[in-house]
């Protein structure tokens, strides 16, 4: 599989729609409006098997350059070509409604991501069995537990086949009991796709995944190369910010909203 | 391998066609979370959707009786006219004050995952067509408890529906778009949707607005409307009315075209 981006994107986003201020190049237009250049001379090439990771501070442009990848946001400047079926995992529970069933809000998260009926029902077993809940299936989410919730949509994210996985922070548990069981399923929903691209701020997790780091700041490529050269001039440069060294915290469950 | 994208292979045009192909080809996709909107509305209520289709009917046998006596009507032939009339409207005002939000309601989504932008202004434009089926149930059993049958007409309706959901989708795109980008363009469009309703021919009749027929020539909903309104209480359209209908269909959809082409890939980003 071929999974190029030719040419870096530029993104310019106008004030009124202004998110992520903290970071990226901001400069005013010719009728005054903010522009955002999220991303600039972003360039990279990634084949089968490449398991990149993206570093970077808040606002570098780690989720901008998963979201182009994802196709959502079409470049402004340059291109981006990708081969295969993408699977983005920014939220795991994108999709979901509060009153369907837990079955239901599978099925709608397969619909969602472009995923058969007939291999969402293959998987529906599978799903089940890991999630553990049982005749809870059958109830409105809205009466699920947060546990419940989070063993659900991380079941249902984990459960298909991803060619092209891009995800934002590493999904992980917190329950511990359940926290083996997810890790490895985890581990290999991330393994079995042939391409992955991951954000993440803990460098446990970059170390096991990836063969490659990207590091951004401002939207520009501080350096990309193999995991370990990367992330220890990733540290270096952190030490040098003196920034606060938190950064091998465990890995804790980035997003979970209704 | 297939090939999902290459954002420089073709030009804005092509990928805007491309996108309202794939989005029309998507049905299933739609048609399910259309239904999944209309289930989630009414989800644990006795009737469900019939709330719709009972409330109503309340409405116009309350109005039915209160203008009919008004403006003196048989109430016979007043009523099957309110029932059309005000489902249609429905639809109608549906559309452009959902419409609004065809993409603003679907912003996580939008922003998760690459589809067909154009399968949410159909999901919209689906989930009121249902509402206008079961809406249509009232007239439906008044035209058999009256006796009334429109023969040939019935097929000519069926036509001014399938013009009517043509034009439903363009307005729910077009709106869609301006409202991510200007917010203010929703406010708007609910103050001038509750103007239209008084101006449109829907709880009176157009023979009655003697003067100021410029009022009903102009007002584009008169024609959408009239296609299928028309035809089902046995009236023969004049021929200028298909026409109007069919020239605010191409006057629509050219211009939401163009600001497709122009626009599609910023909504995201102003989203």
């Amino acid at each position: 599989m071929d999974f190029v981006i030719y040419q870096g994107s530029g993104r310019s986003l106008k004030k009124t729609l202004l998110h992520s201020s903290t970071s990226g190049i901001i400069r005013h237009d010719a009728q005054h409006r903010i522009q955002v250049q999220a991303l600039d001379k972003v360039s990279i090439q990634l084949e089968h098997g490449d398991r990149l990771g993206l570093i970077g501070g808040n606002g570098a442009g780690k989720t901008t350059l998963l979201r182009t990848i994802a196709g959502v946001y079409e470049p402004t400047a340059g291109r981006i070509r990708v081969e295969g079926k993408i699977t983005p995992l920014f939220d795991l529970s994108i999709g979901f409604d509060g009153d369907a069933s837990g079955y239901d809000n599978i099925r709608m998260r397969a619909a969602y991501l472009g995923v058969s009926r007939e291999e969402i029902e293959r998987k529906m077993d599978d799903i089940a069995a890991f999630t553990e809940l049982g005749g809870h299936l059958d109830l409105p989410v809205r009466t699920y537990s947060a546990g419940m919730m989070l063993r659900l949509a991380f079941g249902a994210a984990t459960a298909i086949d991803a060619e092209i996985l891009l995800m934002d922070e590493w999904i992980a548990v917190s329950d511990a009991q359940f926290l083996e069981k997810a890790e490895r399923r985890a581990a290999e929903f991330a393994g079995r796709a042939s391409i992955l691209v991951v954000a993440s701020h803990v460098e446990s997790v970059l170390r096991r995944l990836c063969n490659k780091v990207l590091w951004l700041e401002n939207g520009h490529v501080v350096k990309i190369g193999p995991v370990d050269e990367v992330l220890t001039e990733y540290r270096q440069n952190q030490h040098l910010d003196a920034a606060p060294a938190n950064r091998d915290l465990e890995p804790t469950v980035g997003k979970l909203t209704m | 391998m297939t090939l999902l994208f290459d954002s420089a292979d073709r030009s804005q045009a092509a990928r805007a066609c491309e996108d309202l192909q794939l989005g029309a080809m998507s049905w299933s996709l739609w048609g399910m979370l259309g239904w999944h909107d209309i289930r989630k509305r009414y989800r644990r209520s006795v009737l469900g959707p019939f709330w719709l289709t009972l409330s109503m009917a309340v409405l116009v046998a309350s109005l039915g009786f209160i203008y009919g006596s008004l403006f003196n009507f048989h109430l016979s032939d007043y009523l099957p006219f309110l029932a059309l009339g005000l489902a249609i409207w429905n639809f109608v005002a549906a559309i452009l004050n959902e419409g609004c939000h065809s993409f603003l309601e679907f912003e996580s989504l939008i922003k998760h995952v690459r589809m067909p932008l154009s399968v949410h202004a159909l999901r919209v434009v689906w989930r009121n067509l249902i509402i206008l089926a079961h809406n249509a149930v009232i007239f439906v059993v008044m035209a058999l408890w009256l006796g009334l049958w429109p023969g040939f007409g019935l097929l000519e309706a069926m036509l001014g529906v399938v013009l009517l959901v043509v034009n439903a989708v363009w307005i729910a795109l077009l709106l869609g778009i301006a409202c991510a980008r200007f917010r203010d363009i929703q406010p708007i469009t609910g103050s001038v949707v509750q103007l239209l309703f008084f101006i449109t021919p829907v709880m009176w009749k157009p023979e009655l607005m003697a003067e100021r027929q410029l009022l009903i020539t102009l007002n584009p909903i008169y024609y959408l409307m009239e296609v299928v309104r028309g035809p089902l209480l046995g009236e023969t359209l004049p021929l200028s009315t298909w026409a109007g209908a069919l020239l605010i269909t191409a006057l629509g959809w050219s211009l939401t075209f163009a600001v497709y082409v122009r626009f599609r890939k910023r909504i995201a980003y102003w989203l």
